[in-house]
């Protein structure tokens, strides 16, 4: 039996789920993220192991994706890259909505603010997404860290807008007239009352730029501004077995595949959080 | 605290409002929106408020509780004295932030017209009412959530225990304005401002809510300042009545005298213009102007002045059907009249 206090839930999670499609993105998204944490802690083989006899093996029973153009198993490394691709999604998503939100929310709610903060967001947003993410990295150094950084960066300025937008809406609202008339301070009022109302979109934005980050960070590293080529991410693996793909297809084509397969996944579900979310198709219980 | 202790006048009444004026800057230039209006309110009274749209009713509301948008550049002078619990006297509108802060919701509340947006979508209306006990009783939060509870069944909300974990959007209407009743009691404030509480209600929960309203201040003898445009409901629950007009009282009087011996034009206008009393008018054939055919309701003719360019005479003038010349010079004063009577007028209807 399940306790009374997991009801809401469950119907939330029944109604997002309702679409198959949400469905399946979920259920994709959960097998990518559960062998991702889960295999290279039972499994102790090296994704960086090379067999210079095994070079460029088609798929078989024992590699199940071929060898790339050094030996190395390419399952085993998209597998081990999926750590490194989930890692940068979900650090560069939550860094981008953490300092998105905040500057959107300040914009937004203090006058003063507003053009000073979003002539910068403007700047900010009027160069495409990957030359600044290109330019980002050769300031700062190819790494890890720094991709994240990058991308952060990147993806904030989009946060900000909608944050902004939807911080616009809420401070005109009543409620907010009425809880200053109830004496509230106005942190208090921005915490309580304007924060909580912008958890959907927030939510939405999440999920998309999580997708978006994967891509880019493929991008990047592909361009070969992005990761180095030591760490295996679906981006490094792509840039570093292309002379060969018209040998053996299948080096970059796995993953491509899983790029594409989880940034859809992450677009399904965010459209999914979304269309729930939206009060306009909210029916009232 | 640090209130300047300016030596003021002290007030018998809850709340002495002198001369309030307060202005706006818009694209067309400084608008005068309320000008040089007097009230005061007796403790456990109501004093009602009434004018149509655009009238300054609603502005001179949210003066005293110092809610004016900060972009719209309100300037605001004038009195607003008003007595706190511990017996001391403050004037509203040149108190420090901070103190009016501790005052608004604890000592002065306000209910606003539109139940459906005045509640926060995404907090239960529990969580909305005990943030009022917590911020200004100092409650902790599981008694804050228990008072929440008894202000529901203050308000007469059917399972309380239950509605007070619900969110506004599962409330209708009626019972959200219920709610906003109890989030503005929570502190058991000693004036209520209720800027139009049941305009956006329909007429049957209107009444429960107004005759709830009532039972809430007799029971707790709380002053009420009531701003509406609906002339029955004055009549029914208001003590004292209080016309604007373009920003300016013209007439306030206790609520029978004026509705038994309207003195200002404008007054009468309003008046005529209840079906009823129209009806009655016509029946005594006082009101047979050939133009209007039989049984049309009446209406004031002409339109409300623009604020931006206001007749240098009576803001009534230009709609007055008693106007003189001397009407369209200056603006006339505010005479008092007889006791608790005070008519803005030159020519006034003279009761026997």
């Amino acid at each position: 039996m399940i306790s009374p206090r997991f009801q809401p839930l469950i119907r939330t999670l029944r109604r997002l789920f309702a679409r198959k499609v949400v469905l399946a993105a979920a259920v994709l998204l959960a097998c990518v993220l559960g062998v991702a944490l889960l295999f290279p802690a039972l499994s102790s083989a090296d994704p960086n192991a090379l067999s210079i006899s095994e070079r460029l093996h088609a798929p078989s029973s024992v590699h199940w994706a071929g060898t790339d153009e050094l030996g190395r198993d390419v399952m085993l490394r998209i597998i081990h890259g999926a750590r490194y691709s989930l890692l940068i999604g979900f650090v560069t998503a939550a860094g981008a909505v953490l300092l998105g939100t905040l500057l959107g929310m300040f914009a937004g709610f203090f006058r003063r603010l507003d053009a000073p903060l979003m002539r910068v967001v403007d700047a900010m947003m009027s160069f495409p997404d990957i030359l600044l993410g290109i330019a980002l990295v050769s300031i700062l150094g190819v790494s890890l860290w720094n991709v994240i950084l990058a991308l952060v960066i990147v993806y904030t300025p989009r946060v900000a807008r909608v944050v902004r937008a939807t911080t616009l809406v809420l401070r005109e609202l009543l409620f907010v007239d009425a809880a200053r008339a109830l004496g509230v301070r106005t942190p208090l009022i921005l915490w309580r009352h304007i924060l909580p109302n912008l958890m959907s979109p927030i939510l939405v934005q999440v999920t998309f730029i999580f997708a978006y980050a994967i891509l880019a960070e493929a991008g990047l590293s592909f361009l070969g501004v992005g990761v180095p080529p030591d760490i295996p991410t679906w981006g490094t693996m792509i840039a570093g077995s292309l002379d060969y793909a018209d040998k053996a297809f299948w080096t970059i084509f796995s993953p491509g595949v899983a790029i594409v397969l989880t940034a859809l996944s992450l677009q399904m579900l965010g459209d999914g959080v979304r269309d729930l979310l939206d009060p306009k198709l909210k029916k009232t219980v | 605290m640090s209130a300047p202790e300016t030596p003021l006048a002290p007030a018998a009444a809850r709340l002495e409002v002198r001369h309030l004026s307060t202005s706006f800057a818009t694209d067309g230039g400084r608008i005068q929106s309320v000008a040089d209006v007097s009230f005061a309110i007796q403790p456990g009274q109501t004093l009602a408020l009434v004018g149509e749209s655009g009238s300054g009713k609603s502005v001179t509301s949210l003066s005293l509780m110092g809610l004016h948008a900060r972009t719209s550049q309100a300037q605001v002078s004038g009195q607003a004295l008003f007595v706190q619990r511990d017996g001391r006297t403050v004037d509203l509108l040149t108190l420090p932030e901070q103190h009016k802060r501790s005052l608004r919701g604890n000592e002065l509340a306000m209910i606003f017209q539109e139940p459906m947006t005045s509640l926060n979508p995404v907090l239960t209306v529990g969580e909305q009412i005990a943030e009022a006990a917590r911020l200004h009783l100092k409650m902790d939060r599981s008694a804050a959530h228990a008072h929440a509870r008894r202000m529901l069944e203050l308000v007469e909300i059917p399972a309380a225990a239950q509605r007070v974990k619900e969110y506004p959007h599962q409330l209708s209407g009626g019972m959200r304005q219920r709610v906003m009743i109890a989030l503005a009691m929570a502190c058991q404030p000693t004036l209520l401002i209720a800027d139009e509480p049941t305009t956006a209600l329909d007429v049957t929960i209107q009444a429960q809510i107004l005759a709830l309203m009532g039972r809430l201040q007799k029971e707790t003898g709380m002053s009420m300042l009531f701003v509406t445009h609906n002339l029955g409901v004055v009549a029914q629950y208001a003590d004292a009545v209080a016309v604007m007009y373009a920003g300016r009282i013209v007439e306030s009087a206790p609520v029978h005298a004026l509705f038994a011996t309207p003195e200002h034009p404008y007054t009468r206008g309003l008046l005529a213009c209840l079906p009823g009393v129209a009806r009655r008018r016509e029946m005594a054939g006082q009101l047979t102007t050939p133009s209007a055919p039989r049984r049309r309701l009446v209406a004031i003719a002409g339109q409300v002045s623009s604020p931006l360019d206001p007749p240098p005479g009576c803001a009534f003038a230009p709609r007055c059907t008693s106007r003189q010349t001397d009407c369209e010079t200056a603006m006339p004063s505010l005479e008092t009249t007889a006791a608790q009577r005070r008519v803005r007028c030159l020519h006034r209807e003279v009761h026997a």
